[in-house]
């Protein structure tokens, strides 16, 4: 094929490379693509009328952008961002104090196997559902309020959390671990001296990471009635009064901003 | 780590100098005061009788959902071909909408600082706000449908998509850029010569990602209207109907698993 | 065919890195620059395509006046100048082919580059050129499975692809090894003979600049210090440039080992020398 290749190029006839070098399978995956998009294309059902009827209400919301009012629901957005902060702060430290223990039992290098599969089964049921879906369980099990949003995010943060400490801690430099376990270590003494250094610095940059994402997802946990931003949100929304949502919208930006901003600062602080 | 020598000319060795000994234990009660202030605007914000109701209300719902009415899965198919279109559309129009963001948001591939600017602020601003809120908003313009679902599911994953391809592009190679550059090319050829290349991989792996996150956020949007199986989630919820439940549970447990497998494979063959 | 006048460059952060060069180059002549790190060789040879802006003074290719040209008119211009790298430059995700034919991306459109149709004679050119360099059988592998010395190869194919008046080098042998190194100069030198190019060749070491050149220019500090016949060369030169060090015992030393290199590739190096 080379050969016949060259001796065409030394004729002037060049063409790229197929990506895919069967051509029967290229053209099978290009007719798969054609007839997904088809099919997937029809299923979507557009009521033009209502369309029409709605563009007039997302352009008053594009104009709401630039006359944000922040005034007259002003008690409701400051406690429903005090209620979200405070949410977001707790969980986060909640979810990484669990996850620690989990990270911990779901390395399959450092943990007996029920124990690993246990810690696999919590991160992958935590992992799967979205937030709002385990919110609206707390919720039936809690009750309204800021209690049962804090306990879905922690539960969240686990997940996410324990997933990456334990794959941290199953690529670690195991020369480290042995060298601290040769002087007759016990495994507390092994984990303080020999995994937490090598995990610490990922471990926080992570937090930080996992606090902007839970502060994000507080903004709509608030939905399902689990308390926070996403609440006031929700009803400025349905009110149809887009003044209020386009400045909750633009508060919940320039915190997510400064705390991006912060957490690059504190992790090049921790490394 | 200094040593320091005590009265009878003894070495002590300390983990850390007193004043930076001093600052940590400082931050550590600001962090644990601040904790403990959350913790009680959260318990002020909560009911108690509900919480101590929380055990018999747990065992309570499980005992409703078990077990499962499964003559009801035949009725899902069509949501869950829904939501996986949501997903998929969203990720499609999404990474469309990305790329040339990304392009000019990229230090080294913007045409002007003004521009990189925007582009930044796109991003910032479709990272900063969760899908679900997109989808709340689409709605009331559009009218409830798989169409706003998609839009949704677009717009917040420009900013995923962006970001992670921008940081992608500032880190490529400079000299191919260089190279293209002094053979007489256009700024258009450079870029599909020099830069696409360099940056492929990080895209399609970024893509696929992104797509996987989508479909669980996709399983969601139906509580807001937005169509796929949260609609049905969210009707089956109203009328207490938990057995029902547990079926989507299960559904949307396999879906989103599979996902992330597929996407899982994926990346790895690319890389 | 290229004429120097009082260029100077001087970066943002205040370095003075080239102080009023004037330099004039015949065709067909083949120029070697030496000096010792940061004395300004690469930031001239980039000045000239101007990959770097210089900060004053004047430069003619033939009739063209380079420094003023508008961004369209310096592709253009570009095209007569052909830049072979240091790292080889190559898109390593690319195959060898699409990186020699880069080398005609200042000829054609770019829906015709993005889509791979180039025209039928630039196929035939490029493949004859991978031919000449040796790697017509590797057309359609990635440049990444390249070795050093095949990949500076590929880059030489695509900037004769250009179809220059004029080869622009930067430090060609940096990542060689001496044999390769002594190769790759001497496919240089003759593709230069053949085609009749100027060139300008950025070089650290000395003796392969003495073998291969027709000139040589040192500079130091960013200002002309040497210029003339490789044979002028002397420790004394070598001093002004480089600073204080013991040349004749090092050159010696290069010496031998040169004889002892040239002793086994004989018949290619006279085809090499023979110009």
């Amino acid at each position: 094929m080379n050969a016949a290749r060259e001796r065409l190029a030394e004729q002037g006839e060049w063409r790229r490379l197929p990506l895919i070098g069967d051509a029967r399978l290229r053209w099978l995956m290009v007719i798969g693509a054609v007839l997904y998009l088809v099919l997937a294309l029809s299923t979507i059902s557009v009521n033009w009328d209502r369309v029409a009827e709605g563009m007039s209400r997302g352009l008053n919301f594009l104009a709401a952008f630039t006359q944000p009012d922040f005034i007259s629901r002003r008690g409701d957005i400051v406690n429903g961002l005090l209620e979200s902060l405070t949410m977001t702060l707790t969980s986060t430290v909640i979810g990484v104090a669990l996850a620690i223990p989990v990270g911990l039992g779901a390395a399959r290098n450092i943990s007996p196997l029920p124990v690993y599969l246990l810690c696999r089964g919590i991160i992958t049921v935590s992992r799967t559902f979205q937030e709002v879906i385990i919110a609206i369980l707390f919720v039936v099990m809690f009750g309204f309020g800021p209690l049962a949003g804090m306990i879905t995010l922690a539960f969240a943060t686990i997940g996410f959390m324990a997933k990456l400490l334990a794959e941290d801690i199953e690529d670690l430099d195991w020369r480290q671990v042995e060298a601290v376990r040769a002087t007759g270590a016990s495994w507390l003494q092994t984990m303080n001296h020999a995994v937490q250094p090598q995990v610490m610095p990922r471990l926080i940059g992570l937090s930080m990471y996992r606090l902007d994402i839970n502060f994000r997802e507080s903004a709509v946990i608030g939905i399902v009635g689990a308390g926070g931003i996403g609440a006031t949100l929700n009803t400025s929304i349905s009110r149809y009064e887009y003044d209020t949502s386009a400045a909750i919208l633009l508060i919940i930006i320039g915190i997510v901003l400064l705390s991006e901003y912060s957490s690059s600062h504190v992790r090049r602080w921790t490394q | 780590m200094p040593v320091s020598t005590n009265e009878q000319g003894e070495p002590i060795w300390r983990l850390r100098t007193s004043r930076a000994q001093w600052l940590g234990y400082l931050a550590w009660l600001a962090g644990i005061s601040l904790f403990l202030l959350c913790w009680k605007l959260i318990s002020d914000n909560t009911m108690w009788v509900f919480v101590e109701d929380a055990g018999r209300q747990g065992s309570d719902l499980i005992s409703r959902m078990l077990p499962p009415q499964w003559s009801y899965a035949h009725r899902l198919w069509q949501p869950m071909w829904d939501t996986l279109n949501i997903a998929t559309l969203g990720t499609l129009l999404g990474i469309a909408m990305a790329f040339p963001v990304a392009f000019l948001a990229a230090r080294n591939t913007s045409p002007h600082p003004l521009v990189r600017s925007a582009a930044l602020v796109v991003i910032v601003s479709s990272r900063s706000i969760n899908s679900l809120i997109w989808a709340m908003l689409l709605v009331t313009i559009l009218g409830p449908g798989v169409l706003a679902g998609i839009i949704a599911i677009a717009l917040r994953s420009i900013g995923f998509v962006g970001k992670l391809l921008y940081e992608a592009i500032e880190e490529i190679h400079p000299t191919p850029v260089e190279a293209i550059n002094a053979t007489g090319a256009s700024r258009m050829q450079v870029m599909s010569y020099a830069v696409l290349p360099q940056v492929m991989p990080a895209f399609a792996g970024i893509s696929v990602y992104r797509w996987d996150i989508n479909i669980r956020e996709s399983t969601v949007l139906g509580l807001v209207g937005a169509g796929g199986i949260g609609l049905q989630l969210n009707a089956a919820i109203n009328s207490l109907a938990w057995n029902q439940v547990s079926v989507i549970f299960l559904m949307i447990f396999v879906t989103v698993l599979a996902s992330e497998w597929v996407s899982a494979r994926v990346r790895r063959a690319i890389i | 065919m290229l004429t120097l006048r009082a260029v100077t460059k001087r970066y943002p952060t205040g370095d003075l890195a080239l102080n009023d060069i004037h330099l004039s180059l015949p065709r067909g002549q083949v120029m070697a620059l030496i000096g010792p790190s940061g004395a300004g060789k690469s930031t001239l040879i980039r000045c000239v395509n101007r990959l770097v802006e210089p900060s004053g003074g004047s430069i003619h290719l033939e009739d063209t006046e380079l420094t003023g040209l508008s961004s369209g008119r310096l592709r253009q211009a570009r095209r007569a100048m052909a830049m072979i790298f240091q790292e080889y430059a190559l898109v390593d995700r690319l195959t060898v082919m699409e990186n020699v034919l880069s080398g005609r991306l200042g000829y054609v459109g770019f829906w015709r580059s993005f889509l791979r149709r180039y025209p039928k004679t630039d196929v035939i050119e490029a493949f004859r050129l991978l031919e000449r360099v040796g790697l017509g059988h590797a057309l359609d592998k990635r440049a990444d499975a390249l070795s050093g010395g095949q990949r500076q190869r590929v880059g030489i194919a695509r900037a004769l692809l250009q179809d220059p008046r004029l080869l622009l080098v930067d430090e060609p042998t940096a990542s060689l090894d001496p044999k390769t190194s002594r190769q790759i100069m001497r496919l240089i030198r003759e593709l230069c003979a053949e085609r009749d190019l100027a060139a300008i060749i950025n070089i650290h070491d000395v003796n392969l600049a003495r073998q291969f050149a027709d000139r040589i220019v040192g500079l130091r500090g960013g200002e002309i210090v040497f210029d003339g016949k490789p044979g002028e060369l002397n420790a004394e030169i070598l001093t002004t440039i480089y600073g204080e060090e013991d040349w004749g015992n090092e050159e010696g030393e290069e010496e031998d080992a040169d004889s002892a290199v040239q002793v086994t590739p004989a018949p290619a190096l006279a085809m090499g020398g023979g110009r």
